[in-house]
């Protein structure tokens, strides 16, 4: 019986998540009648005439068990509500002397501890970086070049963010991609100074993925983009972003993998931001997606801030990250998402 | 600093120029580093166990310096200038009875002989990849890189290698296959020799017989393989490529018999257990992984900060039990190779000798600022 009103309730093609409490309904046919016969009894809700092991999706009729469910859903909904009102009434009473509030389990919170995150007096770690591949820029001795480009023949969408980009990082110019191949423009723009090369990849019309190449030797980073908002898709935005250099805020960067990411977001900005211009790009990452937001803040007082949102907005992935120049057959990965064994718990995250 | 390599039984080198000495059964690892003069001209190519009972580690840098390691003293005791880094990395490092073979990227092998500065040197082709040595005829040696087809040299005869390879026939397209050989191992007990290449073949060649194409010719993944050892049990070969897939495959048929799982990263380094069916492996993700050849599972994931670039395990890991799970032996054989140890140390009283053992156990790893791996729980 019971897979019978599954079934029925699936083909119906509702989404009823029907709370089934703990006890199965192994209901025989005459409870169902039963049931039945006591639906016309929907004035009283505590129905103790219900027999224990009834539920709400044994009952055929559509709409008398939707309404069943509505009022199932009340009720629950109103004792939440009258509990919540004692505990905060104790809580008032209590006072001073109440047990803290209980913080809620998220999945940040719950993130299982990741044992390459970065521990910042470490000396083996702080070699590394000092003389990695972003040295030169982080010793000042370089100033970022970027070149955007997009995949082959790239349509309006794509275009307007590669124009957009170009106006939030300084320095960055965009070229016509021509068809050529990557490893043949990369020892041409580093002939001609540029330290980055972004290369924007669109696959029907929208803009969809991302590889970031480090320009000397430096490590080459493929992102998924999605979520990518336009200048004129966003509502109460600002006016457009001026040529002052930004400040740059990168969030939440805490294993060896997410900070060699954060210094490659670095290094596509010059040093000194120019405060005069009031701008800010941030990357913000949770949960292994890193959220690009750029936004003109103003201090109203000491306290307050308005910011406002200009510029384009998309949410990246980080795929796979190489060392060395763009050479997806031969390169040696040095991070490599793999979807069946890095994804299996959900508060495992890598970046 | 003693007490700590000799508990060591994986060594590693790292991009950082920092030799890592890694204690399975105690999960703790330590750095090894000469004067704290860290560079990435120190970082270390090769890696090879300097006598057979493995009491020291010779380590090849990129600036050209072969430097030794002593487990049992647990500094480096020698330091040797065998070339310079413009004839590139060191691709192959070996030991034979009284003297030292070293290989660069150009191609110049060279034979260093104890206590004399006269080297004989070979000519082995240039942009060479692998050298290696054949653990049972020890003047044996093989080399192999990019379009450098595989050749066995043999020291007493330094003019001519005694093997070429061929390259197979011409594709399905009729054109012709190119040759890079990155990773080279003599199968023992018999003539043969395995080599992977970056063009995902696994070749198998044997010398004895008059063909010098390869006998087998197997296939794994898209992405270059660049890491091979072989396990103690005949008839199989582990292989990794630059995406981080540890395959293990059969000799007989060139099948793949099955993945090992967990690595994010280029496989850099991979050697076998001499007779456990253990493989460790090390790479670009920064982890030094143990996995077991029967059941393919992780046994073992370290963290060790910087990039690894090769790794070496001791014949000494027989000390460690396989499964983890047996709390009890473990903690038997933890006993007794704390016992060695701490017979070093000052004596204490019995009872309150276990109890300062945890201390300076705690001591020692809290002054190099190592991570502290969880200890195993004493009684």
């Amino acid at each position: 019986n019971a897979t019978t009103s599954e079934s029925v309730s699936k083909k119906k093609g509702k989404t009823k998540k029907v709370k089934r409490k703990v006890k199965h309904d192994e209901a025989p046919v005459q409870e169902m009648e039963q049931a039945e016969g006591e639906e016309t009894e929907k004035k009283s809700e505590s129905g103790p005439c219900f027999p224990p092991t009834f539920s709400v999706s044994e009952i055929k009729n559509k709409q008398r068990r939707h309404s069943m469910f509505l009022k199932l859903k009340e009720e629950k909904r109103k004792q939440k509500l009258e509990l919540k009102k004692k505990k905060k009434k104790e809580r008032k009473a209590l006072g001073d002397k109440a047990p803290p509030k209980e913080v809620p389990k998220t999945i940040e919170n719950q993130r299982i501890y990741d044992e390459t995150t970065v521990n910042p007096e470490d000396e083996e770690v702080a070699f590394d970086e000092g003389t990695d591949e972003f040295s030169a820029y982080f010793n000042r001795l370089t100033n970022p070049k970027v070149l955007i480009t997009t995949s082959d023949r790239p349509r309006g969408r794509t275009v307007r963010f590669c124009e957009q980009l170009a106006t939030v990082i300084p320095h960055a110019h965009v070229y016509y991609r021509r068809g050529l191949a990557l490893k043949r423009v990369i020892p041409q723009c580093v002939s001609r100074g540029f330290t980055y090369l972004m290369v924007i990849n669109e696959d029907r019309k929208v803009p969809n993925g991302l590889v970031l190449c480090h320009l000397p030797d430096g490590p080459t980073a493929h992102f998924k983009v999605s979520n990518v908002r336009l200048r004129k898709e966003m509502k109460r935005r600002g006016k457009d972003p001026t040529e002052h250099v930004p400040e740059v805020i990168l969030n939440n960067f805490t294993t060896r993998l997410g900070h060699s990411i954060g210094r490659m977001f670095a290094a596509l900005f010059p040093h000194d931001p120019q405060f005069v211009g009031r701008q800010v790009a941030t990357f913000h990452n949770q949960r292994d997606f890193i959220f690009f937001r750029f936004h003109r803040y103003i201090f109203k007082n000491e306290k307050k801030v308005g910011i406002q949102e200009l510029g384009p907005r998309f949410t990246l992935k980080l795929r796979s990250l190489q060392k060395g120049t763009f050479d997806s057959k031969f390169g040696e990965y040095e991070w490599v998402h793999k979807r069946h064994e890095m994804d299996s718990s959900r508060r495992k995250f890598h970046l | 600093m003693a007490a700590k390599s000799q508990i060591c039984s994986v060594w590693l080198g790292s991009e950082t120029g920092i030799l890592k000495g890694v204690s399975l059964t105690k999960k703790q690892a330590f750095n090894f580093c000469e004067m704290s003069c860290m560079s990435r001209d120190q970082e270390v190519c090769v890696m090879a166990w300097g006598d057979p009972h493995e009491s020291e580690v010779l380590v090849g840098s990129v600036n050209g310096t072969v430097k030794t390691f002593s487990t049992d003293k647990g500094i480096f005791t020698a330091t040797r200038e065998c070339g310079d880094p413009s004839q590139g990395r060191f691709t192959g490092l070996a030991v034979t009875d009284s003297s030292m073979i070293t290989c660069v990227e150009s191609g110049l092998l060279k034979v260093w002989k104890e206590g004399s500065t006269e080297t004989a040197e070979v000519n082995v082709g240039n942009g060479v990849c692998r050298m290696q040595q054949n653990q049972s005829q020890r003047h044996r040696v093989a080399t192999g890189g990019k379009e450098n087809p595989l050749k066995v040299w043999d020291l007493e005869r330094p003019d001519k290698p005694i093997f070429t390879a061929k390259n197979v026939a011409h594709d399905w397209l009729e054109m012709r296959v190119p040759v890079w050989v990155r990773d080279i191992g003599f199968i023992p007990d018999s003539d043969k020799i395995v080599t992977c290449t970056g063009h995902h073949q696994v070749c198998v060649y044997d010398p004895s017989t008059p063909q010098r194409r390869p006998v087998l010719e197997a296939q794994f993944g898209e992405y270059p393989l660049t890491a091979l050892s072989l396990p103690a049990s005949q008839g199989t070969v582990v292989v990794g490529n630059s995406h981080g897939e540890l395959a293990i495959l059969d000799l007989r048929k060139g099948l793949v018999c099955g993945c090992l799982k967990g690595l994010a990263g280029a496989v850099r380094g991979l050697q076998c257990h001499p007779s456990l069916p253990l493989v460790a492996s090390c790479g670009l993700d920064r982890f030094l992984r143990v996995h077991s050849l029967e059941d393919r599972s992780l046994q073992h994931k370290v963290y060790l900060k910087s990039r690894l670039n090769c790794v070496l395990l001791s014949s000494r890991e027989l000390e460690s039990s396989n499964a983890d799970v047996s709390g009890d032996v473990e903690e038997v054989k933890a006993e007794e190779e704390e016992d060695e140890v701490w017979d070093t140390m000052e004596t204490v009283t019995e009872k309150s000798k276990k109890r300062a053992a945890q201390k300076d156990e705690a001591t020692v790893t809290g002054l190099d600022g190592e991570k502290k791996r969880k200890l195993i729980k004493k009684k």
